[in-house]
């Protein structure tokens, strides 16, 4: 956590929380009756917990951390999938970082790589395609995950192996989307959100329109937001003047990045190679109507699933997660990574036992890193 | 992974494949500039733009590409994106 003067503009980050307090004042929230807003991307709550944002702002704010880091939301089983996929003869499994200490049933893609499996850290699609053209011989398997900002990289990277001819190349599709988990929390009676702070980088590429449901439909404010503090606090202040004033409406804080309607290179590539699963499910929150992506058939060559028979391609799935852990209800803002039982005891950053304790973009990892100190002493 | 970081592309390097060769922190990096080329390549040089798993997503200012980099630096994301380029050099170079 930094202290306000530490801050790139300390000024205005004082001003920032001053106009926040006065708002939260003026709405009479409390810290009994507080506000819950919701921000949708792990990188923000991330920038939050890094800058203390939580414990700065006015104390009748409370942000709920969403469901925005696709490591944490992704169900052991495709984890162990991908070990599966990993362990064939000829296989080189590429995958980016994050996901290498995600634990599986048996084993995490670190542990199968110990155990053998060629399983490659690369910064980007493109390094896997590289691969597939240096080495004809071996089948190349890149793990496509994330929401919308990084769908546009597997989208064109199949694009490019198909115009290229390569037939060693492949993506296993878990590739997710934003909108709809929004949709399924805001159905779920047991949430109580008051307005949302919308993910930056996913809203670059899709634009601004497919949160409208969310103020024409449910009557919440949603703030598109940049991750730098300043950014995040006027996205707060802009999300209670809604709620002071009884607006709910799409606004854009990041304007700067985010066009109104999206990049269309990138929507027109995802819209050529991905359609909408039926439902994908979610690590903690279940099976989600049309939330996950696949190929489309016309590109079944690259498509991992149909190479290998395996995930939604072999058939209906089950599955079990390890008991004891409480990330779905972590994951929906229900309760705080502190109140898990697992958290610090069976479950640290080592020996990870849900996802949201791997990547630096989950709660419990950030809870762990920032909050160690204050969760102990609360 | 999620979240992007500036580059400023400095020369383009396979027009066909619309690759141009970025310049990250210091570190050069093939990326891909599909999603910004919507003009002559050439005008993209000296261009500062956010660059997501080897993408040039979105053009931005100089300004707020340093805007940007001060707070991944604070995030220890800046950190992790160079060490993932790192990693994917490395892994084109294994041999097994
Ligand atoms: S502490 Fe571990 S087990 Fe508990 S919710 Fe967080 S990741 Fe899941």
């Amino acid at each position: 956590m930094k202290y306000v003067t530490e801050f790139r503009d300390p000024k205005a980050a004082k001003s920032l929380l001053a106009a926040i307090a006065q708002t939260a004042d003026k709405i009479g929230v409390t810290r009994a009756k507080p506000l819950h807003i919701m921000e949708i991307c792990g990188g923000h709550t991330h920038a939050i917990f890094r800058y203390g944002l939580d414990k700065l702002v006015h104390e009748g704010v409370e942000f709920i951390h969403g469901p925005g880091c696709p490591v944490c939301v992704l169900p052991m089983s495709r984890i162990d999938e991908c070990v599966e996929i990993a362990r064939q003869p000829g296989v080189i499994f590429t995958t980016f970082g994050d996901a290498m200490r995600v634990p599986g049933h048996k084993q995490s893609l670190l542990q199968a790589k110990a155990a053998g499996a060629d399983i490659r850290m690369v910064y980007s699609p493109l390094d896997a395609l590289e691969l597939a053209r240096r080495n004809p011989d071996r089948e190349v398997v890149f793990f496509g995950l994330g929401f919308e900002t990084t769908t546009p990289s597997t989208a064109l990277s199949i694009q490019a192996a198909a115009r290229e001819g390569l037939t060693n190349f492949s993506i296993f599709c878990n590739h997710i989307t934003v909108p709809e988990p929004i949709k399924a929390l805001l159905d779920d009676p047991d949430m109580v959100l008051d307005g949302f702070i919308g993910p930056g980088h996913v809203s670059m590429v899709i634009g601004t329109h497919p949160y409208d449901f969310i103020a024409r439909d449910y009557h919440k404010p949603i703030v598109v937001a940049g991750f730098e503090p300043l950014d995040l606090l006027q996205s707060v202040l802009m999300v209670l003047t809604q709620i002071a004033e009884r607006r709910a409406e799409v606004e854009n804080q990041y304007a700067r990045v985010v066009p109104e309607h999206g990049n269309p290179v990138s929507l027109a590539a995802i819209d050529d190679v991905y359609e909408k699963r039926p439902s994908f499910e979610w690590r903690g929150l279940g099976e989600i109507d049309a939330s996950g992506l696949r190929i489309r058939p016309k590109y079944a060559a690259f498509d991992s699933e149909e190479k290998f028979c395996i995930g939604y391609a072999a058939g209906p799935r089950h599955f079990e997660e390890p008991e004891g852990c409480a990330c779905g209800a972590v994951m929906t803002g229900r309760i705080k990574p502190t109140a898990c039982p697992q958290f610090g005891r069976g479950c640290t950053p080592e020996m990870p036992l849900g996802a949201l304790m791997v990547s630096s973009e989950g709660a419990c990892a950030a809870y762990w890193q920032y909050g160690g100190a204050r969760a102990a002493a609360e | 992974m999620c979240l992007g970081i500036p580059g400023q592309i400095i020369a383009i390097t396979d027009p066909a494949r619309l690759m141009a060769m970025a310049d990250v922190s210091g570190v050069r990096r093939e990326v891909n500039i599909a999603c910004i080329a919507d003009g002559p390549l050439e005008a993209l040089i000296g261009e500062w733009a956010l660059i997501h798993v080897g993408f040039a997503m979105s053009r931005i200012d100089a300004d707020e590409a340093a805007k940007t980099l001060d707070a991944l630096h604070d995030l220890g994301e800046a950190q992790e994106a160079l060490e993932a380029m790192a990693a994917g050099q490395a892994a084109l170079e294994m041999q097994r």
